[in-house]
């Protein structure tokens, strides 16, 4: 089973690389680009093909490791 | 007093600290490896130092700060332990939940490498017994994520609880945005716990405790630890 899970900060977080992204677009004359905020995405293989049991161990290594749930929020997707 | 310092791998300052720790307390220090379970029997000081623990990856302290050694840290905290985090240390004290906040990437986004002023903000501890109220006094600092954040309520106790140990500041002791090498809130260079026995800090002041490299103001820290140790209740 795969899965990818995406850590992101939170909302008023700020984002210094995001911010440095979005001026260097707009100095490549990368037009419309309202703000970027920079995350993470792991693409995770996982065994078994209990969907909840995968939702499990995802969110358990959200929780211990991949975000820190001071800053960040994270998303799991199982993916196929 | 028996202190350990913790090696990770990518740790780089864990020989500065064993240095600074003989010339402060006159004791030698251990050396502990992240992977094992237990600190040596009798260890009253736990020391995490500065470096790149794991590359820095994932985020800064975020691997180091959950390795096998750290349950026995946080025990020796909950205990009433000393335990002093210093740059790299520092974050994995916040990333471990020893101490509370998260240090993000510097403001400016570049890693500085400087002497920076900082001002004590208080005597009465551990850590700085040594110093006094207010000194001001000039250590190295070199980072690219040193910008301590914490959200509205922690960072309203810390500052209630007069938990904040260092503020960056300018030879005269005034701080401000000027002064601030990496933006962190409300100019923290370091904070305590709750129990004021956990010390993290972003400068290095193991680094200037021989005159031969630009001064001595880190010593003082070293020395407070030894001046009013007491042993801990078994």
């Amino acid at each position: 089973m795969k899965a990818r899970v995406t850590v992101t900060l939170k909302t008023g977080v700020l984002d210094p690389q995001g911010k440095a992204i979005e001026g260097a677009l707009r100095s490549l004359g990368v037009d419309g680009v309202d703000s970027v905020r920079q995350g993470k995405v792991f693409d995770i293989e996982l065994a078994g093909k209990d969907r909840a049991a995968a939702e499990a161990t995802l969110q358990a290594a959200c929780e211990k490791l991949l975000a820190n749930t001071v800053i960040e929020n994270y998303r799991v997707e199982i993916v196929g | 007093m028996k202190s350990a310092v913790i090696v990770f791998p990518g740790s780089n300052r864990d020989g500065d600290i064993i240095r600074a720790i003989r010339a402060g307390t006159g004791h030698e220090p251990a050396s502990v490896w992240h992977a094992d379970h237990e600190l040596p029997a009798g260890t009253d000081l736990v020391v995490l130092p500065g470096g790149f623990s794991y590359g820095d990856y994932l985020r800064c302290g975020a691997i180091a700060g959950r390795a096998n050694i750290m349950d026995a840290v946080r025990a020796h905290a909950a205990r009433g332990g000393l335990v002093l985090g210093v740059c790299n240390g520092f974050q994995i004290l916040v990333e471990s939940g020893l101490l509370p906040g998260v240090l993000m990437r510097n403001s400016q986004l570049k890693f500085v490498c400087k002497m920076q002023h900082l001002r004590v903000e208080r005597a009465d501890t551990p850590f700085t017994n040594r110093y006094t109220t207010g000194q001001v006094i000039e250590v190295a600092i070199a980072h690219g994520e040193g910008n301590y954040i914490a959200d509205d309520e922690t960072a309203h106790q810390l500052e209630a609880e007069g938990r904040v140990a260092f503020r960056y500041c300018d030879a005269d002791g005034q701080i401000g945005s000027r002064t601030n090498p990496n933006g962190s809130f409300n100019d923290i260079g370091g904070i305590y716990s709750s129990g004021f026995n956990v010390l993290g800090m972003m400068p290095h002041p193991e680094n200037l405790i021989d005159p031969l490299v630009g001064g001595t103001d880190g010593l003082p820290l070293f020395q407070s630890l030894v001046a009013d140790w007491k042993p801990l209740a078994a």
